[in-house]
């Protein structure tokens, strides 16, 4: 109740001296004789495989790594969109492109430690990327790819050097990265977790469930799949950075495994756990939306709900029928089932709402404009009709989770009205996602999902659609309808290269491309969820990043 | 048959039998079965549940005409009236944040009797439908599991030797087997394939895909015991004398060996309805068996797992309707046996 009371005071401060968002320096340090110490207590119903940072490719623990490791750059520690912003982490600051946007020169601050006590040098740094390609790291070919000497690392990664792509001067402390082309999302790459440096001397293999130091003010203690997750302090940490890498505000986080998500939602009720991963199961939103409102965040997520329908397959090999399912598909319902309005809206395009490069835009509605009002079933079966493929027999495949088999069925129901022979088939959602990846296994078309990797158009409209993110016959193939368009691949192309010189002109191109994809529709985007979540009484100064989304460290307990 | 167990029975027990026959002249042993289970008020009371469960389900598509609802189509933006006022079958919650959106409770009237799942469908219209689902499964099973484990657990009790050693190691193998693991590889191998058995097609949403695996699973349970008494029945003194007397193994198995399994396969037909039932649910639950749109009670009990805390009908009802399916047909399987066993006098 006091430190209830304490925090309302300054929260009262913080807004009087109008300093909302994240704290300045000296408001930092107020803050953390109030509130430091104590135990964050986290839940999940599982854990996320390997603890390594630059192979673990979830979610989950990115949101750990924030809190443990550091890049030359990073997404700042800020609330909402001020979560995008990339500042300066290890280096000093973030360079200026030169020699035509190819080239990249980074200075290494000075007195910074590993966990282990050891200092980061510029060779740590190189190792690092080095290491991105001998634990064939799942965006070595993708975010590291335009580095020089990537392609003979990413053919050979047992025999990986960089030494012409990244040049390192230990008396200047400097970092030379030279690319191929020049990448306007470079610095977004070098932001994420896999690019985190870690000392030079780390096994050049998946660490598994060993903990690789870190710089950041927290280090993994210890680490079992089937139980938990234990960090605390690093004692070697000193605040570099507020914007990049703050100290945190507990002197632990425990995140514990196993719980179910109903389990999950008791227990923060009760004051067990101070936050669930998992979103809250849809018959307990209605309770904890009631009884615990001031424990709940509400959050707009830059992801999407689609229906990814194969062009290579009938009868979606037909472009009438990829628009028909884009008109029949009635959002609302499908925003009812993922928990209404407060949850979810309505989506048209690819790019989410708010996300570089969105331009509100609908086609395939009732009355085309702007924003989806209704299904247009006539219209639906009218392009059926047209296609000449009613009757087919179509399998929607979903993940058994009960949000989306709910999602199956409903999408089952409309694909009948509009004259197929539907049927959905639910499967784990341990392998649902690369299942569905593999051309190999035909399918037609299925449910999926995806989140920002980082803010920029290309993540959602290249990553997705482009003809190299397809590769028939591999469970890694994120292409997932096999939409291979050189038009809209050269057009891509090009709104890249504009975005090294004008973001703002790159952006309308990739408005552009979003809405010359819709018309091929290989894909349905069906609406644009929002994240809940849920924290116990005793948590204060809950912090989303729109990147990170929850930033534990951030939190405070005491 | 009387002869096989009479070695067995006590003085009292052989007397009561012979008072019996005496007092009935000219009932055989089934009619004097069919009398004693009639006389058993527990095995009727169970036998009447059955029968209104068994009519229950095959009015189904009434109870859907009456209440105007399709038990298979997705209705989220539907609305019934009750009491004289328009009621969304799919509520916002308006309350607090306005988060999540729950289906309609059980309104005791004609339309949404046990409310609506997650789809806006007539709980109960569902019911009655995946009643059907789920006791033809359970129907089909058996059989097929009898016909299988009469046939191996004759052969193998008969001719013994080899026969008798692959017969029983296939058995154990196929009892050791997991069930669950063997439904969960067929429905994701048969996700974009279709296995064909002779003249059946089995794809992942076929019914014959949980009959199938309900049906052989159990059939270890059916034979071992067919088998041992085989094996006492080879060595009776009518079965040996017909071998004496040169009659074909055939026939000797068709007319003096099946009739005395016969018994024992009755009474394991409650039993194997309400192992099978069980299962099927089971399956569907997981979601390998009864695919969507369809349903069975299994699939039901999977729609109302994700409504337990604010629709517990959803799940309650399915449950309700196996646990009391499955009781009946145990009391029911209690009393066919009793009545068909010459012993149950003196228990």
């Amino acid at each position: 109740m006091r430190n209830l009371t304490r925090t309302v005071a300054m929260g009262l401060a913080l807004a009087a001296l109008g300093l909302a968002g994240t704290a300045s320096a000296a408001t930092q340090a107020e803050l953390m004789k109030l509130h430091r110490g104590g135990t964050l207590e986290l839940i999940s119903s599982s854990s996320e495989g390997t603890i390594d940072p630059q192979v673990n490719y979830t979610a989950e623990y990115w949101q750990l790594y924030q809190g443990v490791y550091d890049g030359l750059v990073t997404f700042a520690k800020g609330e909402g969109a001020d979560g995008n912003k990339i500042v300066p982490d290890l280096a000093t600051e973030s360079p200026a492109a030169e020699d035509g946007g190819k080239t990249y020169v980074f200075h290494l601050r000075k007195g910074i430690k590993f966990s282990n006590g050891q200092e980061v040098t510029v060779n740590d740094v190189y190792a690092s990327f080095v290491r991105i390609f001998k634990v064939k790291g799942p965006t070595a070919g993708t975010f590291y790819n335009g580095i020089v000497g990537a392609d003979a690392c990413l053919q050979n990664p047992d025999t990986c050097s960089l030494k012409d792509g990244i040049v390192v001067d230990p008396k200047a402390d400097t970092v030379t990265f030279h690319l191929t082309a020049p990448d306007p999302e470079f610095f977004d790459k070098l932001a994420v977790p896999h690019a985190s440096i870690l000392p030079a001397d780390s096994p050049m293999t998946d660490v598994g469930t060993k903990p690789l130091p870190g710089t950041g003010p927290y280090m993994f203690k210890s680490y079992a799949p089937n139980q938990e997750l234990i960090m605390v302090r690093n004692p070697n940490f000193k605040q570099w950075s507020e914007a990049a890498q703050p100290d945190g505000f507990p002197d632990e986080i425990d995140y514990k495994f196993g719980l179910t998500t109903d389990a999950s939602v008791t227990a923060v009720e009760n004051g067990q756990a101070d936050w669930m991963f998992d979103s809250p199961p849809t018959d307990r939103l209605s309770e904890i939306g009631t009884k615990y409102a001031s424990q709940v965040h509400v959050s707009p997520l830059t992801a999407f709900y689609y229906l990814a329908m194969n062009v290579n397959l009938a009868p979606f090999d037909n472009q009438k029928v990829r628009q028909a399912v884009n008109y029949a598909i009635d959002r609302n319902a499908l925003v009812n089932l993922f928990g209404g309005k407060v949850l979810a809206q309505p989506a048209c395009t690819i790019l989410p709402p708010g996300f570089p490069g969105y331009e509100a835009h609908c086609d395939y509605t009732k009355d085309p404009g702007t924003k989806w009002t209704a299904p247009d079933l006539a219209k639906a079966k009218e392009l059926v009709k047209e296609s000449g493929t009613a009757g087919q027999k179509v399998t929607v495949i979903v993940e058994d989770k009960a949000v989306d088999r709910n999602i199956g069925t409903y999408v089952q129901s409309v694909l009948n009205e509009i004259g197929y022979d539907a049927s959905v088939k639910a499967i784990s959602a341990n392998i649902q996602f690369t299942y569905i990846q593999n051309t190999n296994n035909k399918v037609q078309i299925s449910l999926s999902d995806w989140y920002q990797d980082y803010p920029a158009a290309s993540d959602f409209l290249n990553v997705l659609l482009s003809c190299a993110s397809f590769h028939p016959g591999s469970d890694s193939s994120i292409n997932i309808s096999g939409f291979c368009d050189k038009k809209v691949d050269a057009d891509m192309a090009q709104a890249m290269s504009t975005a090294i010189t004008d973001p703002a002109a790159a952006n309308k191109e990739w408005a552009k491309i979003d809405q010359e994809v819709m018309v091929a529709a290989p894909m349905a985007p069906l609406f644009n969820p929002k994240r809940v979540d849920f924290v116990s009484k005793r948590l204060g100064n809950f912090v989303f990043s729109n990147q990170n989304q929850f930033i534990p460290e951030l939190a405070w307990v005491k | 048959m009387v002869d096989t167990f009479s070695e067995t029975l006590s003085e009292q027990a052989a007397a009561d039998i012979a008072a019996e026959v005496i007092s009935r002249p000219g009932r055989g042993p089934w009619a004097t079965a069919f009398r004693r289970l009639r006389r058993d008020r527990a095995a009727m009371v169970a036998l009447g549940v059955l029968v209104l469960i068994l009519v229950a389900c095959a009015l189904a598509p009434l109870y859907a005409h009456l209440a105007g609802t399709d038990p298979f189509r997705p209705n989220l933006d539907g609305s019934i009236t009750l009491n004289g006022q328009s009621v969304d079958v799919m509520q916002p919650s308006t309350t607090g944040l306005g988060l999540g959106v729950t289906p309609i409770g059980p309104t005791w009237t004609l339309h949404y009797l046990l409310g609506a799942d997650s789809q806006g469908r007539d709980v109960a219209a569902r019911l009655l439908y995946g009643g059907q689902t789920s006791l033809f499964i359970a129907g089909m099973a058996t059989v097929i599991c009898l016909v299988l484990a009469t046939l191996v657990g004759v052969v193998a009790g008969f001719f013994g030797g080899w026969v008798d050693t692959v017969l029983s190691r296939i058995l154990d193998v196929l009892w050791a087997f997991p069930i669950y693991l063997l439904a969960i590889s067929l429905s994701i191998v048969l996700l974009n394939t279709t296995l064909h058995i002779g003249p059946i097609a089995l794809t992942s949403d076929s019914l014959a895909l949980p009959i199938a695996i309900v049906g052989v699973i159990y059939i270890p349970y059916v034979a071992r015991p067919i088998r041992g008494q085989v094996l006492t029945l080879r060595h009776s003194e009518f079965v040996l004398a017909a071998v004496g007397l040169g009659i074909p193994a055939w026939r000797i198995l068709w007319r003096d060996i099946l009739p005395n399994v016969t018994t024992t396969l009755i009474v394991f037909v409650p039993i194997l309805m309400a192992l099978n039932i069980v299962t099927e649910s089971a399956l569907s639950f997981l979601a390998i068996g009864v695919q969507p749109p369809n349903a069975s009670w299994g699939t039901i009990i999977g729609d109302g797992e994700a409504l337990l805390y604010t629709r517990p009908m959803v799940a309650l009802a399915p449950g309700l309707a196996i646990v009391l399916t499955v009781l009946a047909l145990n009391v029911l399987g209690d009393g066919v046996r009793d009545a068909l066993d010459p012993r149950t006098k003196i228990r």
